[in-house]
């Protein structure tokens, strides 16, 4: 990409503001968020990024995208996965091993249910949000 | 969708002790009478972190908080809420204070963090330029280029209070201030990213979520004191935060958000990295500086400061990691915004590294003047199994110990340095009635004594000397008297040290000796009350107790342990090398440590 003028980072950042707030656009979509700081990788997050695609590939799903982030501070109960869908409130899970990964994959995202005893709440109002 | 409602249940420890197995049950019971299964999903979830109001149910997706639910409300959230979708005003959390108000996101401090610094970390992805930019990112620069003065930008850092968050808080706008002020052909902006306390993580992870917020800055502070030339100091030991650094500035120079004419201006800003072999002492402003200019890492007196001869003997406007990702926010909010969090002397927030004997352990960011009691107890769910708290160690090898008796003291500069202690960079040891107060002292001072650069004697020999008899003490060889002798080592430390590091070193055993003397006064009478000095203790068995189930014999590493299955079992005080594994092995508490 060339430089970027003023006006260029203005149209930038709105475009991929409006394409953050619908992370999971179309119905039957989901979005999974893998924390991948030094505690996450630490605490098997690669195990679990692993396991997550290896489900959605088994389960031939086409609309489930993953991504990475950094330390969110639930250090106690990493990896943490932070799962949105279409439709449902988005959550956040904490001790995601490759077996709660499948779960998640198989409860959560295709059955829309959520998975027991691994949500975690946000550990913070988010102040850039408008 | 498959459900209407989703109705959570916290089954942490904290709550579950306080009956919320009871409320799921009873949720139970009423979905089923009234036919809802199919409306709501019941989920059993880990902490909120908000452990003192508990037990807590939350209610997705309108994000409804009960806090102190009993079984008995259990009835009246079903039919009130999921029923007829009208929220049980009694149980919300703040109904007195805050004017009933029904959700969370209305409910600013309903959890005691608040996010300054680490805004971004944990949602963003960190190698995207573009996701960094869609939250205000790169926002705070173009207003530094296009609608402020350079002394705009150094007054709006004023109104904020902000003070340097590596430990000393020194007000910020005044080191830009001077850097600002001084003539020179050069001049250079640098990051501290030499985190070498022990338990301290928040610059790490910090650079891993979040490295964009970091070069923003250092590029704002670039244009406002007139420096076209940054450099991020860390340590190698780091290498995640290293590769997303890399990957950050090649995007930012793509972007055309560093490099040559920044946005089309006349105003051009380079970051490079340099890598610390990870030497504690580099983590000290000077010797950080001798450092990058490739010689050893040393410090000199001060002054000159660095703002006004730093690297390279050019102005130089060196903060902390925490400090710099503060800086974007306080240009887009504002000073005053910012000068609202806070204490009357500290103003924002900081960002500590709980760890320890705590059972939520992690990185948190909560508003100056924030109790230990609110940090330990309400984000951090308190002591696991049911141990007594001891102490909180804050400032890692530079700080002090913070006792029981001052949990509810707001934290910020002023408060630590009062009871003996400093804030630091923000590592936040818990430790309860298990640890021994003169091995944290030792722990702290072995730290520091190899940690010392050795270029001043009161640290080189100070610090050693310190040592020997706080190790005395641990070895029950030591006599009242040393006490008074480790006071006045403390002292010459404190005052003739070159650096921070030997001016601070001996903290942690001046902080212990003054609140803890009853424990040093028993290691004198070859006592170590919390069973952790190898020196003073010894490990029996009961023969009362011993059942002969041959547990602790089969993992004693050096087989001090003989006796028959089914007969009493014996420890050989000879081989015994006090590692403390039969007392974990005996289910029997068969175990003695005395």
């Amino acid at each position: 990409m060339a430089k970027l003028t003023l006006d260029d980072l203005r149209k930038l950042r709105d475009s991929q503001r409006q394409q953050m707030s619908k992370r999971a656009p179309e119905a039957g979509s989901a979005v999974v968020i893998i924390g991948m700081g030094t505690c996450g990788i630490a605490a098997g997050a690669k195990k679990a990024f692993d396991a997550f695609v290896d489900e959605i590939d088994v389960r031939g799903l086409q609309n489930v995208v993953m991504k990475q982030t950094g330390c969110m501070g639930l250090c106690h109960s990493e990896p943490t996965a932070r799962v949105v869908v279409n439709g449902m409130p988005e959550i956040i899970y904490g001790n995601v091993t490759p077996e709660v990964a499948r779960k998640i994959i198989r409860e959560h995202i295709v059955k829309g249910e959520l998975v027991n005893d691994h949500i975690f709440d946000k550990p913070a109002v988010d102040i850039i949000k408008e | 969708m498959a459900f209407k409602n989703y109705i959570l249940v916290c089954a942490g420890t904290a709550c579950e002790s306080d009956g919320s197995l009871k409320i799921n049950e009873e949720f139970k019971k009423q979905l089923k009478a009234l036919n809802l299964e199919d409306d709501a999903q019941l989920v059993t979830t880990g902490c909120f972190g908000f452990c003192a109001q508990g037990p807590i149910v939350k209610i997705l997706p309108d994000e409804t908080f009960y806090v102190r639910v009993k079984p008995e409300d259990v009835k009246e959230i079903v039919e009130e809420h999921i029923v007829k979708g009208r929220p049980v005003e009694r149980l919300l959390y703040d109904k007195e204070q805050k004017n009933q108000k029904a959700s969370v996101e209305e409910i600013d401090f309903y959890q005691k963090q608040f996010r300054i610094v680490l805004r971004n970390c944990g949602l963003i992805n960190p190698a995207s330029i573009d996701e960094y930019i869609a939250r205000e990112g790169y926002a705070a620069l173009e207003k530094v280029l296009f609608e402020m003065t350079q002394d705009d930008v150094i007054s709006e850092l004023e109104k904020s209070g902000l003070r340097g968050r590596g430990g000393a808080g020194f007000p910020t706008f005044k080191k830009w201030m001077f850097s600002k002020g001084v003539e020179s052909d050069q001049k250079y902006i640098v990051c501290n990213a030499d985190e070498g306390d022990p338990g301290a993580y928040m610059d790490r992870s910090t650079l891993e979520g979040d490295p964009h917020s970091v070069l923003e800055a250092m590029t704002i502070a670039g244009r406002t004191i007139g420096s076209d030339q940054g450099y991020i100091y860390i340590r190698a030991e780091y290498p995640l935060a290293i590769e997303r650094l890399e990957n950050a500035i090649a995007q930012a120079t793509e972007y055309g958000l560093l490099g040559e004419k920044i946005l089309g201006t006349d105003f051009s800003f380079d970051i490079e990295l340099r890598l610390g072999a990870g030497a504690f002492v580099c983590g000290e402003e000077t010797a950080l500086l001798a450092s990058i200019e490739g010689n050893r890492g040393m410090p000199t007196t001060r002054p000159p400061f660095p703002a006004v001869k730093g690297l390279w003997g050019k102005p130089t406007v060196i903060n902390n990691v925490e400090t710099w990702a503060n800086v974007p926010v306080i240009i887009l909010k504002g000073g005053e915004w910012f000068g609202n969090i806070g204490t009357e002397t500290s103003k924002g927030t900081k960002v500590f590294a709980l760890t320890g004997k705590i059972k939520n352990s992690g990185l948190i960011e909560v508003p100056m003047g924030t109790t230990l009691r609110e940090i330990i107890y309400d984000i951090g769910g308190g002591i696991p199994n049911g141990k007594a708290f001891k102490a909180a160690q804050t400032g890692g090898p530079s700080g002090g110990v913070i006792t029981e008796d001052y949990l509810d003291t707001p934290i910020d500069y002023d408060t630590l340095a009062a009871l003996g202690s400093i804030m630091g960079s923000g590592g936040l040891i818990v430790m309860d009635e298990d640890d021994c107060i003169v091995d944290v002292a030792k722990f702290y001072l072995d730290f520091t004594v190899d940690e010392s650069c050795g270029k001043c004697s009161p640290c080189r020999i100070g610090g050693r000397t310190l040592y020997n008899l706080v190790d005395n003490v641990t070895k029950g060889l030591a006599k009242e008297e040393d006490f008074k002798k480790m006071k006045e080592i403390a002292q010459a430390m404190q005052k003739a040290s070159l650096c921070g590091l030997g001016q601070t070193a001996a903290n942690p055993v001046v902080s212990t000796l003054k609140y803890f003397k009853d424990e040093y006064m028993a290691h004198l009478e070859g006592r170590c009350p919390a069973g952790k000095c190898k020196d003073l203790i010894r490990y029996s068995i009961i023969e009362d107790k011993c059942i002969g189930c041959t547990a602790c014999a089969r993992k004693c590493p050096v087989n001090a342990i003989t006796g028959v299955v089914k007969g009493v079992h014996v420890i050989d005080q000879e081989k015994c090398i006090k590692c403390g594994q039969c007392v974990g092995a005996c289910k029997f508490n068969a175990v003695l440590v005395n």
